[in-house]
């Protein structure tokens, strides 16, 4: 890096400062004079909550986004769409992944359940029943996801998925308190409703709520 | 009206709603998706652009050229707003730093342009084309040599920085038993789950802006001073907020960006602030470097106290008071302490959850810990005999009330703390070292004045409008209680409206002074509305009573509905708090207790067990206050253990800005936490007898934290956060 002065980020620099690369002009296209660039967007389908949406999409929209943006389901959340924070958790084909991690293109013919999917004010899943009854949040951002990855997270259980914590393989999954704190690490409360979140998937899940565990 | 003594009965003791398990009642909106945060209206902006904000590359300097070309004529790019082409602005009353900046760069990622396009991707695909040229300056980064240079900063909310009573140096110089020390706090990011997020939209020279905020009145303001128009022309709109923890009680980039492209691209625009921004475009809690000095007599009694701070921060920028609270917490009478502060270049230092208090007793409580142990007595022993009902510096001055040994005695018994070993390392669990530690949470109880409009509808329905936010709070359940409570309906039949800046202005959420100064709006409202209710039926306003929806006086009963009639009836009031705050101190209360295990051969900690008890007068909804409580006693366990905003000190940034980098605790962090109130009211601060629990919880449970690892290990470390590599060290 040069001293004060005359002073541009160079590209090396530019890994060493991680994010500050939004200030570079890395992409030489676009410059002045030079005829803008046409995005490139593809038609697809995408079923949500079993309804089939057809979209013209940039390519570069990610699932989220699509949801968000383009379908207006605002219940997965975007906390740092970077795979960080499971704000944006949703389910595919049964599966719960990041959606802010997963290009929408790649979803044609997938069966995505969202938040809203699963259950209505007055009509909630089970989890989301939980969640309230055991005041599982507080600023409710991180809480679709927090709902979508614990639903998915009990289907791994039941299929025998083991984690870091479990300690026998060979043996049937449980849904410890360890297993079940380990198993929704990826889902970050800023808020620190954690210990309530346990206690209403357990609930959900129709075992017991632990206590003490080290 | 004004709240001016003592509140004898009220019927906000019938508690019939208030004081009750009550769950929130908006979680199932929250539940399912259906609460609408800042990005998320629809409704009002179908067609909305995008704007993408980006941020200076270098910490101090000046931006010499600016080629926005490329991204102006890049795919879908609508408008190129940076400081050159925005016009005029000024700068809000509780910013520091400017919020769209150039020439001049104030701090690393301060914004410099916002890309306003059709889509995110076009957005943020333009953003890559600003080519930006910077002569950047020699800026100071690093506290510690900074410290040399601190000033002492002038007093801030009616808090001089500077404190004694007695003689210190002699005292301490004579004390049998003493410690000096020194505790480092690191910069703490709020990391609050829902990014800086929001639309604007412009109708002629009318702005709404749709935003995170936990401070709707102050916000207006800001906005509006920025922008340099009237605030009567700018609405904000604020009903659900993704956590804030203080980094949302003033307006920021993203929503000067967002009016600012609006105008420019003559279109609703929506921005959010991308999470690898959010620590260096926005504020934190400044680091300290703290030194705290302590002597003691045979019987354990404090006879020298000495607390002293240093912390730094944008020029103009206010300081991180540590050590305030520490000035009447325990008993002694030779006591000085101080602040002082240094300028820095880092990002502007502003509010986080219990600013000063939180890191102050982080020292502070560790201090305690080092010093029971010199003079050989129980941590917990030690703080019951250093107790008082009086402001040490000022014995004329009682607390309201203060029940601290309560605490600390029932969770000691609770937690099982006569089983603790006070030699350090001697218990074992396999191969986990197990360690106990204790501490004092100890947080103001403030209010603010505040308002609401209450309001009858020939339904029957109650309807509660105030500015107030709930930022995870739980604001909306409390009001909807208070309103219940007073007009005698059951709460499925309030309607709570929050967060809009055409509702009447009300204390807002900050530094645990919302719930009560809130709820004690809505009860001067609702006085006002049962007046009302009287004059109607022509009866006197105190021989009616009101009861599952019937106003009843003498022979008449009436349904509330039928009362207020098509019309409705409504009634608006501010609570202004006038009682004498020299003649009492008041404080909420609360001991932590925490048991830990550190792995004899990694030093990983975890934590095994968590209590608080806490003292924070009437208590009005039990499990919104225990959720604020363990969330705060979360946030503490990461202060202990993993947060720290790591300086780059030569380049002038928080390298770890986003959430893989910045650790906060998890679900695998967290065990089962406890947390029990102390039955109580306190009629001196307010008509609802309650005090303020948001920031109880995180005063303390960090040192305990800290205690509970020594305990297990012998290992006292002085510098947040405990990492494996300092216990390694130690
Ligand atoms: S938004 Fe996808 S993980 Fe954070
Ligand atoms: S409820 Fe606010 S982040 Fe979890």
């Amino acid at each position: 890096m040069q001293g004060p002065g005359d002073f541009e980020v160079s590209r090396r620099d530019v890994l060493k400062l991680g994010a500050a690369a939004t200030a570079v002009p890395l992409v030489a296209k676009g410059q002045a004079g030079s005829p803008a660039e046409a995005p490139v967007s593809t038609q697809l389908s995408l079923n949500v909550n079993g309804k089939v949406h057809a979209l013209k999409l940039d390519t570069r929209t990610s699932l989220l986004d699509a949801l968000r943006d383009h379908l207006q389901l605002t219940g997965s959340k975007k906390g740092c769409d970077h795979g960080q924070c499971g704000a944006c958790t949703v389910l595919v084909n049964g599966r719960r992944i990041n959606s802010c991690l997963s290009l929408a293109v790649m979803h044609a013919g997938d069966k995505i359940t969202t938040i809203e999917g699963l259950g209505t004010p007055n009509k909630m899943h089970a989890m989301q029943a939980a969640f309230v009854k055991h005041d599982g949040f507080q600023c409710g951002y991180c809480t679709p996801g927090q709902i979508c990855s614990a639903v998915g997270m009990l289907s791994e259980v039941k299929a025998n998925v083991p984690s870091h914590a479990t300690t026998d393989l060979t043996a049937p999954c449980a849904l410890t308190n360890p297993e079940l704190r380990e198993r929704m690490s990826g889902n970050i409360c800023r808020c620190g409703a954690y210990s309530n979140i346990a206690e209403a998937i357990a609930d959900a899940a129709g075992v017991p709520a632990a206590g003490r565990s080290a | 009206m004004k709240f001016t003594q003592t509140e004898g009965k009220n019927r906000t003791d019938r508690q019939k709603v208030i004081g009750k398990a009550t769950p929130r009642i908006e979680g199932a909106l929250k539940a399912t998706g259906k609460a609408t945060y800042a990005y998320e209206w629809h409704d009002i902006a179908p067609k909305p652009a995008f704007g993408y904000v980006l941020g200076a590359a270098i910490a101090k300097g000046r931006i010499t050229s600016m080629d926005t070309s490329g991204a102006e004529s890049s795919a879908g790019v609508l408008a190129v707003v940076t400081a050159e082409n925005a016009g005029p602005l000024d700068k809000g009353n509780f910013n520091v730093v400017k919020l769209l900046a150039g020439p001049e760069i104030q701090h690393y990622h301060q914004a410099i342009a916002v890309i306003v396009a059709r889509t995110f991707e076009e957005a943020r695909a333009g953003a890559t084309k600003i080519k930006v040229r910077y002569a950047s300056e020699p800026g100071v980064y690093d506290l510690e040599v900074a410290k040399e240079t601190a000033v002492k900063p002038p007093a801030r909310w009616g808090n001089e920085p500077d404190s004694a009573a007695g003689d210190f140096a002699g005292a301490f110089a004579a004390a049998p038993f003493k410690i000096d020390a020194t505790y480092h706090t690191p910069a703490h990011s709020h990391a609050m789950m829902e990014p800086f997020a929001s639309i604007a939209a412009w109708k002629g020279d009318e702005l709404t802006v749709w935003t995170a905020n936990q401070m709707i009145a102050w916000s207006r303001a800001d906005l509006a001073k920025t922008l340099k128009m009237p605030p009567e022309k700018v609405r904000v709109v604020s009903p659900y907020v993704g956590g804030g923890f203080g980094g949302k009680l003033w307006i920021r980039a993203d929503v000067l960006l967002a009016a600012l492209g609006a105008r420019a691209a003559k279109r609703p625009v929506k921005v959010a602030l991308p999470r690898p921004m959010m620590a260096n475009n926005t504020v934190h809690r400044p680091a300290t470097i703290q030194r705290v000095r302590l002597g003691a007599g045979k019987d354990g009694k404090i006879t020298a106290f000495a607390h002293e701070n240093w912390a730094g921060n944008q020029k103009g920028g206010s300081t991180e008071t540590a050590t305030l609270a520490s000035r009447a917490l325990y008993a002694g009478a030779n006591r000085m302490t101080s602040n002082r502060n240094a300028t820095l270049d880092l990002p502007e230092g502003n509010a986080m959850r219990a600013p000063g208090d939180a890191p102050g007793s982080m020292a502070f409580e560790i201090a305690i810990d080092e010093i029971a142990e010199k003079v050989g007595l129980d941590p917990v022993e030690f703080r019951v005999i250093n107790d008082t009902q009086v402001n040490p510096e000022k014995p004329a001055q009682t607390y309201s009330t203060r029940k601290l040994i309560q605490c600390l005695k029932t969770g000691a018994e609770k937690f099982g703390w006569s089983k603790r070993n006070a030699k350090p390392g001697a218990v074992r669990d396999g191969n986990w070292l197990v360690g106990l530690g204790v501490a004092t949470a100890y947080r103001g109880a403030p209010t603010m004045n505040s308002g609401a409009r209450v309001r009858i509808e020939s339904s029957g329905r109650v309807i509660v409008e105030t500015d107030m936010t709930d930022i995870g709070t739980g604001s909306y359940t409390i009001i909807g209680q208070t309103a219940a409570e007073m007009m005698g309906v059951p709460l499925d039949r309030v309607d709570v409206r929050l967060g809009d800046s055409n509702f009447p202005v009300s204390a807002g959420s900050g530094g645990q002074f919302g719930a009560v100064s809130a709820t004690s709006g809505v009860y001067a409202a609702c006085l006002k509305l049962r007046e009302a209710i009287a004059t109607k039926l022509g009866v006197a306003a105190d021989t009616l009573e009101i009861d599952d929806g019937f106003a009843v006086a003498g022979s008449k009963r009436v349904a509330l509905g039928e009362v207020a009639g098509t019309e409705g009836l409504s009634a608006e009031d501010k609570i202004e708090f006038a009682t004498d705050r020299e003649k009492h101190l008041h404080y909420t209360f609360g001991a932590h207790f925490v048991e830990v295990g550190v792995h004899a051969i990694t030093s990983e900690v975890r934590v095994r067990r968590m209590l608080a008890v806490c003292h924070a007068g009437r208590i009005l909804n039990p499990p919104a206050a225990r959720n604020q409580i363990i969330g705060a006693m979360t946030m503490g366990v990461g202060a202990a253990l993993m947060e720290e905003l790591v300086v780059d000190k030569k380049v002038g940034f928080f390298v770890n800005h986003d959430l893989a980098s910045y650790e906060v605790p998890v679900h695998a962090d967290i065990p089962h936490q406890e947390c029990v109130f102390l039955d109580d009211e306190d009629p001196t601060v307010s008509p609802m007898k309650a005090l303020g629990v948001g920031e109880l919880g995180i005063c303390g449970v960090s040192a305990a934290v800290a205690n509970a690892v020594y305990n297990a290990t012998g290992k006292r470390v002085r510098d947040y956060p405990i990492t494996i590599d300092k216990l390694m060290r130690t």
